[in-house]
């Protein structure tokens, strides 16, 4: 898995010390293709949901474009939102699929080793380093376990909420013994038996997914500062590289 | 049952000639959805079985459900009554009361073991062993047990029955509970509304009677010919919910022309009910139609989901009122001010690791 970054640099710019650390420095691809392209396909419909969902349930001032027949400004709302959320769903279970067929690093979203002991240590490691009780932070490979218990909580649960709970009230415009009221329907007698619960909770559950976006942003950019390795582009390009080779 | 009349007969010794009988069977047949074919089954119906014994007795309830009942205009109320089921026993419409009203119960229910349907109007409140309900001096909830022992099948007539209604919303002080958390051994139909419209009242009766089964049961254990839709899939309005053309306030323009009530809280997207196509009063109108948003009074604990003038309502699980929007916007601002704060004491401490490595270098 691991490969050496193609050495000696050269150019006007390198001097010795780059040419020596840049050869000595390694990077490890962790995500591959698939993974990537979903995190990016998420991400957008992330945002289109939040925001016409938004919308959904606090609709904009009315407007007077055309009669009625011809006006469909919040049907197109409504449209983009349905389709972002299939687009999601397909998009989660293919992300599932790969989860299975990929790299560990796959894997890696969809389980907790919560009986593993050292687990829980390097959990409330990372704690301390948010905390600022940690001088140096360590290196990772894939998630930090931290990260692995937050992308769980809020995005494999999450979303899995989301979509669940979204193609319930979904199967209720397409009427009963539909796909999603075959497949959904269940979840309106689960919460109670009225639908205004279900779109109150499906409300609660974008706030939560919005939550996790600001932590998210935050800490992907501030670890691609302030830790030892690559954070951003690694969702780019899918290398993640390493600031020094200390190894621990 | 040899000694019960048929619909047929009490209706030609009430003088209505084979053609009206022919005519009413029509009706009732296109009423029911259902296609000419039908009409000599239900007149085949009409004229062999016998009239089917109706037990109905009332709980806690405000008699909205009676009240909408006797309205029935197709099939109309007393048709119902008179001709096509034998309303044994209704404390309400009979003329008998106390001792004699109370002796015609006892002789239904053994007369007709097990081939009598009971309606249930109201729920019965459990607190205080059922003693916030009492019918000829004992708790309503041991009439409901003794009624619906021997019963064929129990109709929940209305949201009291069905789901519980105002006296089961929070916080529920008599414990009121819907028929079928008490009734668990029988067969039950939910009609629920506050009131149930009319039509869909006497047609599920009708449809019991014409094919001498439950009508179709959703999920919840509602007739699907009544319930498989929202009020919103079939509202009038809906056009101008789709372009975006709302209420905004009760009294602006969008009101006098009739655009979508959604932003006033019409619940009608979350609604399962016939009131956009039966409508009320002989299909006169319906709430949304006279300019008011829907209350949502056929679904489950419509009460306790927040004000009736909201789309995005009250959690009051969270004790105080606030709706989703006000939770999740203050803790995405709780978080979001931690952020800042938590990336301007990073910004801080790299600085001051830069200066001392720094002062270490030199």
């Amino acid at each position: 898995m691991t490969d050496t970054t193609p050495s000696p640099l050269s150019g006007a710019h390198a001097d010795e010390h780059d040419i020596a650390t840049a050869s000595r420095q390694t990077s490890v691809y962790v995500y591959e293709a698939p993974v990537r392209i979903w995190h990016w396909i998420n991400a957008a419909a992330i945002i289109v949901l939040c925001i016409t969902g938004y919308f959904i349930g606090s609709p904009p001032p009315s407007m007077q474009i055309a009669e009625a027949n011809y006006q469909f400004v919040f049907g197109y709302i409504r449209f983009a939102h349905f389709a972002a959320g299939l687009i999601m769903t397909v998009g989660f279970l293919g992300r599932a699929y790969w989860a299975i067929f990929g790299n560990h690093h796959a894997r890696q979203m969809f389980y907790l080793p919560i009986f593993k002991v050292e687990w829980w240590k390097e959990v409330f490691f990372e704690v301390r380093w948010y905390l600022f009780l940690e001088k140096q932070p360590k290196k990772y490979v894939g998630h930090n376990p931290l990260a692995q218990l937050a992308m769980f909580c809020f995005i494999t649960l999450g979303v899995a909420f989301m979509i669940v709970t979204g193609l319930a009230l979904y199967s209720e415009g397409l009427g009963q013994g539909s796909w999603a009221d075959l497949m959904f329907g269940w979840v309106i007698p689960a919460v109670g038996g009225n639908s205004m619960m279900l779109h109150t909770i499906h409300h609660l559950g974008m706030w939560w997914i919005i939550i996790f976006m600001i932590i998210h942003i935050y800490v992907a950019i501030r670890e691609d500062i302030m830790s030892r390795q690559s954070i951003v582009s690694t969702m780019i390009s899918g290398y993640r590289t390493f600031k020094d080779d200390d190894p621990d | 049952m040899e000694n019960i009349e048929t619909f047929y007969e009490v209706m030609r010794r009430q003088g209505i000639t084979r053609r009206s009988f022919m005519k009413y069977c029509s009706l009732t047949a296109a009423a029911l959805g259902l296609g000419p074919s039908f009409v000599p089954k239900i007149a085949h119906a009409m004229e062999t079985k016998p009239r089917t014994p109706v037990i109905w007795v009332h709980g806690l309830e405000c008699t909205c459900c009676s009240e909408s009942f006797i309205r029935s205009a197709h099939p109309l109320a007393k048709d119902v009554v008179l001709s096509m089921i034998s309303l044994d026993y209704d404390d309400t419409l009979m003329a008998a009361a106390g001792h004699q009203a109370e002796a015609a119960l006892e002789e239904t229910i053994e007369k007709y073991k097990g081939n009598y349907i009971l309606a249930v109007e109201g729920n019965p409140p459990l607190n205080e062993d059922g003693m916030y309900c009492i019918v000829g001096g004992k708790p309503f909830v041991d009439q409901l047990h003794h009624a619906a022992k021997h019963a064929k099948a129990v109709i929940s007539w209305g949201a009291c029955a069905s789901y519980g209604c105002v006296q089961a919303a929070k916080p529920n002080p008599t414990r009121a509970t819907p028929v079928h958390k008490v009734i668990t051994d029988k067969p039950i139909i939910k009609v629920p509304g506050c009131p149930p419209i009319a039509e869909v009242m006497t047609g599920v009766i009708t449809y019991m009677l014409t094919f001498d089964k439950m009508p179709e049961l959703d999920r919840q254990g509602r007739p699907q010919m009544f319930y498989s839709q929202r009020i919103h899939d079939k509202c009038y309005r809906r056009p101008h919910f789709d372009a975006g053309q709302f209420v905004e306030e009760w009294d602006d323009e969008n009101a006098k022309k009739g655009y979508c009530l959604y932003k006033m809280g019409c619940k009608g997207p979350t609604t399962y009910n016939a009131c956009s196509t039966v409508r009320w009063n002989e299909g006169v109108s319906f709430p949304i139609q006279s300019g008011h948003g829907c209350i949502g009074c056929s679904e489950d604990g419509f009460w306790d989901q927040g004000s009736f003038y909201d789309r995005v309502t009250d959690l009051t699980q969270f004790g105080v009122e606030a709706n989703a929007d006000k939770v999740g916007l203050g803790a995405a601002g709780v978080v979001g001010a931690g952020v800042a704060a938590h990336a301007a004491i990073s910004a801080l401490k790299s600085a001051q690791k830069k200066t001392q490595s720094k002062k270490e270098e030199a």
